[in-house]
């Protein structure tokens, strides 16, 4: 076998640190974020060795839930521990910082795969000659035909398949578990042991007799009890080894300070996650060590997310600042042990040889900061300056965090977050809880649930602690009008894809069109809601997470797992994706085609020929159209007909829990896939090029300014989604002054005020973008604003850079 | 009707907050530095950009004057014959052809105002009116300032108070604050330089002050036109002799933007070649030491 050597390049694909960036660090958090700044991202097989030796021993002698419970237990007795020097805070994935452990039994990477992660240009991961030997000897031959991925896809129907590979709509769970949680606060009122007292008594109380589930509960249950076990292992193994460590300092006569940080390490180990934690330290490495769990028993999208953390902390830090027993300082050396922690795990690969949807080492993290309260008083404190503090000091990747601001947040905290937006890192971006409570209590939860809940990953609102909310793919809304144009044919295969909804010459108005656009969109969520029910079963039933149900209501009490109705509440999502490229397209329809200035056959003719030889048609119809973002009626007024019907063609459709289907409205990466695979749209946009990104305007369409674009956003109402997002590029000259920050922050206010649910920004001028392309050494840490979170521009490849710079710069005047 | 040549939205430099600016065409000076040349003329002028400029020359063949011809920097337009019909504009795909200055009913300017109110409201923002001369059309300045009056608007007058005592006299009243150029105390200099002699504008803004109407004082600082000690000290002794100060006092150094905007209209920027540059930074300082010799703190605009 022939191992493609590595391509040379610079050393890391990540930032170094740059010593005018980190004031206010000790040298401690320093050493340890250059660690993880500097080492290279590779994949570790160990996960993968332990599960499938796991597995050929046992698969058949126990239920699923124990088994995937069981196969929990023996990794954490087994995977190795990691305690790095200077580290207060402990525990990795995988074997070493930024080493990714693979989930074969979801989605067995194939040799080809791993030779693909370790030579490729962008995002790679180191995986060694003889651990691809390995895999190829010992994974691989057996999760051949049993992994998640080959069963799901050896059962999708052909009208499916079609749709999929002509870039319709994408499938999460092809990659990944169902994930994008967060947590409430209850890991820090009570520990596993706890939870297993409970666990205990409601087998107990199991009723055999009238339930006839109740033999599935009690082995749901079990399964549950078996991983509080396997944490507590996980975390027993640190302390031994902590202890190990000091023997050894002390043996050798060596750093005594660093042998009493060790036996301290050992004492918090020994209490949490057993226990409910006592102070604000175990308290972090409480959630830390929960956060370890869950992205080790699956690969669940997002990672995992502590939710309010600066809530939770709270109660901890006030009692012990007061008492003398931990001073600022110490705090904010323990989150950034943290922070650098989560940076210390990057996003698992994907399979498959382009992996070109998403291509980012962010796992999706998103640390709510500020908000209100649950009684909806306004929470920031003290930790939420700090939590904004420590993201800009540390400038690292992970985790990603954010601001909420509603009418109860005092102005100084949103200046403090416009301070931090100006220095142009892409974070933090802003939420509105005023609004994502709204959009909660539509959905049905209760009040108190619903003010407890944020934003997760990148956009998407949930209740924290109660709830599996999944994202089940985004929907190439601008695709869907195209094949409309065709009479369901994909113009740029030729085959049919859709239904068939008429030869576009036939259409005799433009609502004639408009409602074959409608009808071909129902068709298409049939499709992707068929395959969604399905694969959600196949989680519910052969991929169940009792470590993660742990910590989300009401899966304790009702005896069933996170992914098979556990939760208080379980919403599906289907993230609708171009609204800004669909509308102005629309919108050219309307006012061009069916306006009498340009033939049906015309516009068919330009864009087969993706604009070539139409310049003067297609300018016509950059400038003389209606276009969203730009506070007009017309056009704004078309993109709330297309939300309305997407909200009608998606919500409330029937998931496989008793609940429902709803409407997203985020892209992340994916509306530069989608853009690949879409011909050029009516609106002027050519082939290939990026489609909009989430209900942002399409790319220089909105020419009358950020006021204008807020308004426009304004007029959707978001409330009936489950998240919207808008990008704004913002010129650093715009930021200047403190006087433009507080404009910025009457700007966000306003958006806010108006209904907007979140807005981020991007504070950097084309010139330094295009000179960022040009010598990207000498811009490692430029960090801008994909999607729902920030990544590395010169991380990114030419087609999501082409993206950015190709935003809507927005000028002051 | 107003003849306006712009109306921007999302302003943050013209007056406290987020601002709606409404720029009225026509401008009784005639400043050799001004960045906004399309704004002097009190008539329509045609605007041509050729960077946006594709060639297709679709507005030569809808010119019926036969105004245009295409030559190596793009369309050129005959001034002897063009008419400011419109007609190329209507026919250029592009916007490289655009007309500067259109009448707007007063209902569609404050419905344009209108859209901007959420962000005035948070930000504490509110309207401007600039130019050009905005006392240059005092009737339609006057209604719309009424107009944003009666909703309760904060309006700024951004002006070279170049205009007779009488007209400034209306609009007073209706104006909650002043944003002034005061670019040249030397009469004769600034006739030289800006078309017009200063003594009315010195009095007006006596009158601003007597009034005890908030104003702040723009100085755009030009090397080599005013820059020196001597005009410095000459407008730090007027100001402070006023009544009242001025509510605050910006410095805007000397950029060359005008330069695009004549090539836009087919003129020349500075075409007399008087020498003008940016103060540097030492300049500036001392610049605003000069005024707090006076007590008048001066920013950087």
């Amino acid at each position: 076998m022939i191992i493609p050597q590595r391509a040379p390049g610079s050393a890391s694909n990540f930032a170094s640190a740059i010593e005018s960036n980190v004031g206010g660090m000790n040298d401690r958090i320093k050493r340890l974020r250059t660690l993880s700044v500097e080492a290279e991202p590779s994949v570790s097989i160990e996960r993968a060795l332990i599960t499938t030796g796991f597995y050929k021993e046992n698969e058949g002698k126990y239920s699923v839930p124990v088994m995937r419970a069981l196969n929990f237990l023996e990794i954490c007795k087994r995977k190795t521990i990691y305690i790095g020097d200077d580290e207060l805070i402990v525990g990795e994935r995988g074997p070493r910082p930024k080493a990714v452990p693979t989930f074969p039994e979801l989605t067995c990477h194939s040799v080809e795969d791993l030779q693909v992660l370790n030579t490729r240009e962008l995002q790679r991961y180191a995986v060694g000659e003889k651990d691809i030997a390995a895999y190829a000897r010992e994974v691989i031959p057996y999760w051949t035909g049993r992994s998640m991925r080959e069963r799901i896809f050896g059962h999708v129907p052909q009208s499916w398949r079609a749709l999929y590979e002509a870039g319709l709509f994408t499938e999460f769970m092809e990659q990944r578990a169902p994930g994008h949680t967060a947590l409430d606060g209850k890991i820090y009122s009570s520990g596993l042991l706890d939870l297993k007292d409970r666990i205990a008594r409601e087998i107990a109380g199991l009723d055999f007799i009238n339930d006839p589930e109740a033999t599935d509960r009690r082995e749901e249950l079990t399964a549950m009890a078996i991983s509080c076990d396997a944490a507590i292992v996980f975390a027993e193994r640190h302390a031994e080894l902590a202890e190990q460590m000091a023997a050894e300092l002390t043996n050798a006569k060596m750093l005594p300070e660093r042998v009493v940080e060790l036996y301290r390490i050992a004492e918090v180990c020994r209490r949490v996650p057993a226990h409910a934690p006592r102070n604000f330290r175990e308290a972090v490495q409480m959630y830390w060590f929960v956060h370890l769990g869950t992205i080790t028993e699956l690969n669940g999208w997002d990672a995992m997310n502590p939710g309010h953390f600066d809530q939770h902390l709270q109660p901890f830090y006030e009692k012990e600042t007061a008492d003398g027993t931990l001073s600022r300082d110490q705090a904010k050396e323990l989150l950034c042990c943290f922070w650098i922690k989560v940076n210390n795990q990057p996003a698992p690969p994907k399979v498959g040889i382009t992996a070109r949807e998403s291509g980012t080492y962010n796992d999706f993290t998103n640390i709510n900061i500020g908000g209100i309260r649950p009684d909806g008083s306004n929470a920031v404190s003290e930790l939420s300056y700090m939590m904004l503090e420590i993201g800009e000091e540390l400038h690292i990747l992970q985790p990603g965090f954010s601001v909420h601001v509603g009418a109860a947040t005092p102005e100084r905290f949103l200046r403090a977050a416009c301070k931090l937006i100006r220095q142009g890192h892409g974070y933090p971006s802003v939420f509105n809880p005023d609004v994502y409570v709204q959009e909660m209590l539509r959905q049905g939860k209760t009040l108190d649930d619903a003010r407890e809940g944020g934003c997760s990953g990148c956009i998407e609102v949930g209740a924290f602690g109660k709830e599996a909310y999944l994202l089940t793919g985004y929907l190439n809304v601008p695709k869907i009008l195209e094949i409309t144009l065709n009479n369901g044919v994909d113009p740029l295969s030729g085959k049919l894809v859709g239904l068939q909804t008429g030869e576009a010459s036939s259409f005799a108005s433009f609502d004639s069109l408009y409602s074959a656009f409608v009808g071909q969109l129902h068709y298409i969520i049939d499709q992707k809601v068929k395959v969604s029910n399905y694969i959600d079963r196949m989680f519910a039933k052969y991929a169940p997470a009792p470590f993660l149900s742990l910590f989300i209501d009401d899966c304790i009490a009702r005896g069933r797992d996170y992914y098979d109705c556990g939760p208080r509440y379980n919403t599906t999502y289907i993230q609708c994706t171009g609204l800004g490229t669909v509308t102005d397209s629309l919108s050219v329809l309307k006012t061009h085609v069916f306006g009498g200035t340009i033939g049906m056959d015309e516009m068919l003719k330009m864009l087969a020929d993706n604009f070539r030889g139409h310049e003067r048609q297609r300018q016509l119809i950059l400038n003389r159209t209606p276009f969203f973002g730009n506070d007009n009626r017309e056009a704004d007024d078309l993109a709330g007909r297309i939300y309305n019907d997407l909200y009608a063609a998606i919500d409330g459709r029937p998931n496989t829990k008793g609940e429902t289907f709803r409407l997203n409205m985020l892209s992340t990466t994916c509306h530069v896939y989608f853009g690949k695979v879409t011909g050029a749209t009516p609106n002027g946009r050519l082939a290939f090029t990026s489609i909009s990104d989430g209900t942002s305007p399409s790319h220089g369409a909105d020419t009358h300014g950020p006021s204008s674009v807020v308004k426009s956003l304004g007029k959707l109402d978001q409330v009936r989604s489950g998240g919207t997002l808008l990008n704004l590029r913002f010129l650093p000259s715009l930021l200047k002054s403190d006087d433009n920050i507080a404009k910025l922050a009457a700007l966000i206010r306003t958006y806010f005020a108006l209904g907007g649910h979140h807005i981020q920004f991007n504070v950097v001028d084309t010139a330094t973008l295009l000179a960022a392309r040009q010598k990207p050494e000498d811009y490692r840490d430029l960090l801008v604003r994909m999607a729902g979170y920030s990544d590395y521009f010169n991380d990114m490849n030419a087609d999501l850079q082409a993206d950015i710079i190709a935003r809507t710069e927005q000028e002051g005047f | 009707m107003p003849l306006l040549f712009d109306i921007k939205r999302y302003a943050l430099n013209d007056g406290p907050g987020i601002r709606i600016t409404v720029f009225f065409k026509g401008c009784p000076l005639s400043c050799i530095w001004c960045h906004n040349p399309e704004g002097i003329a009190p008539h329509p002028q045609k605007l041509y950009t050729a960077k946006r400029c594709i060639g297709c020359r679709s507005c030569i063949d809808a010119c019926p004057a036969y105004a245009l011809t295409v030559a190596t920097a793009g369309i050129v337009t005959n001034p002897m014959l063009c008419t400011v019909c419109g007609q190329c504009v209507e026919a250029c795909p592009t916007k490289a052809m655009e007309i500067s200055g259109r009448k707007y009913k007063a209902e569609k300017i404050m419905k344009e105002i209108e859209k901007e109110i959420p962000f005035m409201d948070q930000s504490g923002g509110g309207v401007t009116f600039c130019g050009g001369e905005p006392l240059m059309q005092p009737t339609a300045l006057a209604d719309l300032l009424v107009r944003c009056g009666r909703l309760d608007l904060h309006r700024t007058v951004d002006t070279s108070l170049y205009a007779s005592p009488a007209t400034l006299s209306t609009i007073i009243p209706e104006t909650d604050l002043f944003l002034v150029d005061l670019k040249l105390i030397d009469s004769a200099k600034h006739r030289y330089y800006c078309g017009a002699p200063n003594e009315g504008i010195l009095a007006n803004i006596r009158t601003v002050s007597e009034a005890r109407k908030p104003f702040t004082i723009r100085i755009p600082l030009i090397e080599g036109i005013n820059a020196d000690d001597e005009n410095l000290q000459a407008s730090a002794r007027f100001l402070a002799e006023l009544p009242t100060r001025p509510h605050s006092l910006q410095f805007l150094p000397y950029h060359d933007l005008g330069h695009s905007k004549h090539a836009k209209l087919g003129t020349l920027y500075n075409p007399d070649r008087h020498p003008m540059s940016v103060p540097s930074s030492d300049h500036l300082a001392h610049a605003r030491s000069i005024f707090a010799l006076y007590g008048i703190e001066a920013s950087v605009g």
